[in-house]
């Protein structure tokens, strides 16, 4: 597997691709916080920021659609929200017999589910972007200025760099168990569930040892290089005055949303 | 490729904001404790093996089994990090993988991180390390044992604990998501015990000085055996017998759910009148299957392709 078989970045020149990640990690978390304050039913302001992030998208030169396309990603998790559509109390839109029972929609239900299954997909555009347009260790990096303790933001690198060494580990050992795995015709095979469920136990803790002593062997070669304790960037972040501006105008943007949501 | 390990990683929208703030203050607490607690305990030397540790619980998460009807079963990981590693070394290991999760797939939103490092991170560790602890001394048997009931414990209690944010934010009625996920959990959370007790009996015959008690990685003092027994007292009284004092959670769901419109309960039209309270949990089985296929769904994005198909193959071929 490639080292970039995980990496969300895409490559561009656009201005939101140079823009300092500081500013970039901070836009999208107040986007994200001023989508959680907007009132529910607040087309308006939902409008707003949805165009807010097609402009963005936009000026990435990623393709107006680009965010579009993942976005749905968090609404299986929108089950969860299912029975404010019966729960909260409010007018009846419309009724249905299903199976046993008698339920109801109400207007002030429709309108809590409509919100939160927007707000969410609003929220995970902006992180879809976010990352397509900054590499990750850079947005790493930003979190350390941003105050992220280091001792976290350096785990999180390594958990990035070895993230798909052990993935193809992982792979591999599951290739394996496939090729050690026969069945005939006509013969129930597999073995039980429990038996199953030993074999993956047992490979997690095969794995757990191969990254254990991997860790050690890492750490003395990262020893011989020079490591004393914190990790180096060779691209240090450079603010200008270009990025305030950016950032200044998007929060602004933000502001506006909110007049716009609460009037 | 597989991202979604878990159904508990709450995107964004669904918690409200006081609530996703809370979450954030009680997760920095306790992470600012455990950063406090290993600079002390941990050389530098430390520092990559957590890094690498927290890949392997990344890659450990895409381990499976088959169970039945397309689903199969796979390690959340935090008890089994907090056992090997250490309470405080494996609450930072599962930060970092749910913040990569949350940063680089968007599997869980980042307001709400807070959270979701709450319930799969730290919650997992103090449970699965707290009771674990509280066999020390004792038999390698027993210790697996409780090791098992521990990683079964800490996912029923990531659950709860995310039922309940669902809950105080407005998102879900009460009854019907406390009992559909944990009784989906109750599920899962076997195959996690499974999993943790066999990677841990393999550890114990291969490297058994890596669990040894005295191991400088696996420190942690009595203190965890009380937290990991209240914190699963505590899942225990909301899975078997949810009657907490009415009046009081419903001022503090109120009070949190602000958005929540408070209007007088309509005449029997709405199906709140088939939830009177919490104390009858009649809720609509429909309304469980939802959620289990919802949980479903997710177990077949993880499903690793290559063994199904091969299961169908081998089927073929022969």
């Amino acid at each position: 597997m490639h080292a970039d078989a995980f990496d969300r970045y895409h490559h561009g020149h656009s201005p939101l691709h140079s823009l300092d990640p500081r500013v970039k990690v901070i836009v999208t978390i107040a986007f994200i916080l001023s989508n959680a304050l907007l009132p529910d039913g607040a087309w308006i302001a939902f409008l707003l920021a949805w165009l807010f992030i097609i402009f963005a998208t936009g000026v990435s030169g990623l393709g107006a659609g680009f965010t579009f396309k993942r976005s749905f990603i968090a609404f299986p998790f929108a089950l969860a929200a299912i029975t404010v559509l019966f729960s909260i109390p409010g007018n009846p839109v419309t009724s249905f017999h299903f199976l046993m029972w008698d339920l109801t929609i109400t207007d002030a239900g429709l309108l809590r589910f409509v919100s939160i299954v927007i707000r969410s997909w609003l929220s995970v555009q902006m992180a879809i972007l976010l990352v397509a347009v900054t590499e990750f260790p850079k947005v790493i990096h930003a979190l350390t200025h941003l105050r992220v303790p280091a001792i976290i933001t350096v785990i999180i690198s390594f958990l990035y760099r070895y993230l798909f060494v052990l993935t193809d580990e992982v792979m591999r050992m599951l290739r394996a168990r496939q090729s050690r795995s026969a069945a005939a015709e006509g013969v129930r095979s597999g073995g039980s569930v429990a038996w199953r469920a030993q074999t993956a136990g047992h490979m997690a803790g095969q794995l757990f040892l191969r990254s254990y002593e991997r860790s050690d062997r890492i750490y003395n070669a990262m020893l011989s290089r020079g490591y004393k304790g914190e990790l180096m960037t060779i691209h240090p972040h450079h603010f200008h005055r270009s990025d305030l501006v950016t950032g200044g105008l998007s929060i602004l943007a933000l502001v506006l949303m909110q007049i716009a949501g609460r009037s | 490729m597989h991202f979604s390990p878990t159904q508990l990683h709450i995107p964004d929208g669904f918690l409200n904001l006081i609530v996703s703030l809370i979450c954030w203050a009680i997760t920095v607490t306790i992470l600012s404790m455990a950063i406090s607690r290993t600079n002390k305990s941990l050389g530098e030397r430390q520092v990559p093996l957590m890094g690498v540790m927290a890949a392997f619980i990344f890659a450990a998460q895409m381990i499976n089994f088959p169970v039945a009807g397309g689903t199969s079963g796979h390690l959340l990981g935090g008890a089994l990090a907090a056992i090997v590693l250490g309470p405080w070394a494996a609450m930072l290991v599962m930060t970092a993988v749910i913040a990569v999760q949350a940063l680089l797939f968007q599997d869980g939103g980042l307001l709400v991180m807070g959270a979701n490092i709450l319930n799969m991170g730290l919650l997992t560790a103090a449970i699965g390390y707290g009771l674990y602890r509280g066999a020390f001394g004792r038999s390698r048997t027993v210790k697996l044992a409780v090791a098992g009931v521990a990683a079964w414990l800490s996912v029923m209690g990531g659950a709860l604990a995310t039922a309940l944010q669902l809950w105080l934010s407005g998102t879900s009625n009460l009854q019907t998501v406390v009992i559909a996920m944990s009784g989906v959990h109750a599920v899962i959370g076997l195959g996690e015990a499974l999993i943790t007790v066999a990677a841990l009996t393999f550890i114990f015959q291969t490297r058994p000085d890596l669990l040894d008690e005295k191991s400088a990685s696996v420190q942690g003092g009595r203190g965890w055996i009380f937290a990991g027994v209240v914190i699963s007292l505590v899942v225990f009284y909301f899975h078997h017998s949810p009657r907490p004092t009415r009046t009081g959670w419903s001022v503090l769901q109120q009070t949190l759910a602000s958005s929540t419109p408070d209007k007088p309960r309509p005449s029997n039209s709405s199906l709140i009148t088939r939830f009177p309270s919490w104390e009858e949990p009649r809720f609509p089985p429909f309304l469980l299957e939802a959620l289990e296929c919802w949980s479903c769904w997710d177990l077949l994005t993880w499903q690793d392709v290559p063994c199904r198909r091969s299961h169908k193959n081998r089927n073929h071929r022969s």
